[in-house]
């Protein structure tokens, strides 16, 4: 029994969701940051569902890729939040507004 | 049975993805967005990505979940700084655009002039070979045709590595 596509796709779309939702809603930095990373994981997700349907392993590089970035990508905003702490004695990103003109 | 374990990887996806935006302690996020991770590693599997499953689970499950944990505890946030839970309404226009963005893409993944054309929607396991996806079958790829992209990828490894070091630094950038 195989399993068509669009269901992957439609599990990967939910993730997605799930993510955007979270970069919406929740103000806590940290749970952005995971947010984000459940967003990249949607992406792979497709990626490596398109690999197989097409049996092109190109997707699969460029999901080895993605994760390469978002490691880089957590590391960073890691570290933007451990600043922000020490500047602010909070995670909330709704009470960074130095640069609000 | 493959059916049975995409719905068993999906539906624990889906849910522990949930919890990672509902948990109100930062510490129950990461520790769901771990076991999210795990479920698609599974999924990954299941699409014959065997080395990309290794990949996740140590990578993903592993050194970018230690890191947000470790961040978790040093910052040793207090409980009035966890935020209260309440419906407010960017909540709700939250809700309804997630909901907007999956019916969108959910409607125009079962169109027929979506990105799976009718007549082929299932996914051709007999033509696949065992292989396929496994660590040489990718590294073939990888390092014949994106042997730049991926030193470049190191670069940014570095990059993000220094950046971090001199960001979180105490004195910041000086």
């Amino acid at each position: 029994v195989s399993i068509p596509l669009s269901y992957y796709l439609i599990l990967s779309a939910a993730l997605f969701s799930i993510g955007v939702l979270g970069v919406i809603v929740r103000r806590n930095g940290l749970v952005l940051l995971m947010s984000v990373e459940l967003i990249l994981n949607a992406a792979n997700l497709t990626f490596i569902a398109f690999a197989k349907y097409h049996q092109d392993l190109h997707g699969h590089v460029f999901a080895f890729f993605n994760i390469a970035v978002a490691a880089a990508e957590a590391a960073v905003g890691l570290a933007i939040v451990i600043n922000i702490f020490r500047h602010y004695r909070s995670t909330n990103v709704d009470e960074v507004r130095a640069l609000r003109g | 049975v493959e059916l049975f374990f995409f719905f068993l990887f999906g539906g624990a996806a889906l849910a522990t993805a949930a919890y990672v935006i509902i948990a109100k302690n930062p510490i129950n996020s990461a520790i769901s967005l771990i076991c999210t991770f795990l479920a698609v590693a599974g999924l990954y599997v299941l699409l014959n990505a065997h080395f990309l499953a290794i990949v996740q689970v140590v990578v993903y499950a592993g050194a970018i979940m230690v890191l947000f944990l470790f961040v978790i505890m040093l910052l040793n946030l207090a409980p009035e700084e966890l935020g209260e839970r309440r419906v407010t309404f960017l909540k709700l226009l939250g809700a309804l655009l997630a909901a907007a963005i999956l019916i969108t893409l959910s409607r125009w993944f079962m169109s027929s002039e979506g990105p799976v054309p009718h007549g082929q929607t299932v996914i051709d396991n007999a033509a696949i070979p065992e292989t396929w996806g496994g660590i040489r079958s990718v590294g073939e790829v990888l390092f014949a045709e994106y042997l730049l992209p991926f030193e470049m990828a190191s670069i940014l490894l570095l990059a993000a590595m220094v950046g971090a070091v001199l960001i979180a630094r105490r004195g910041g950038v000086q």
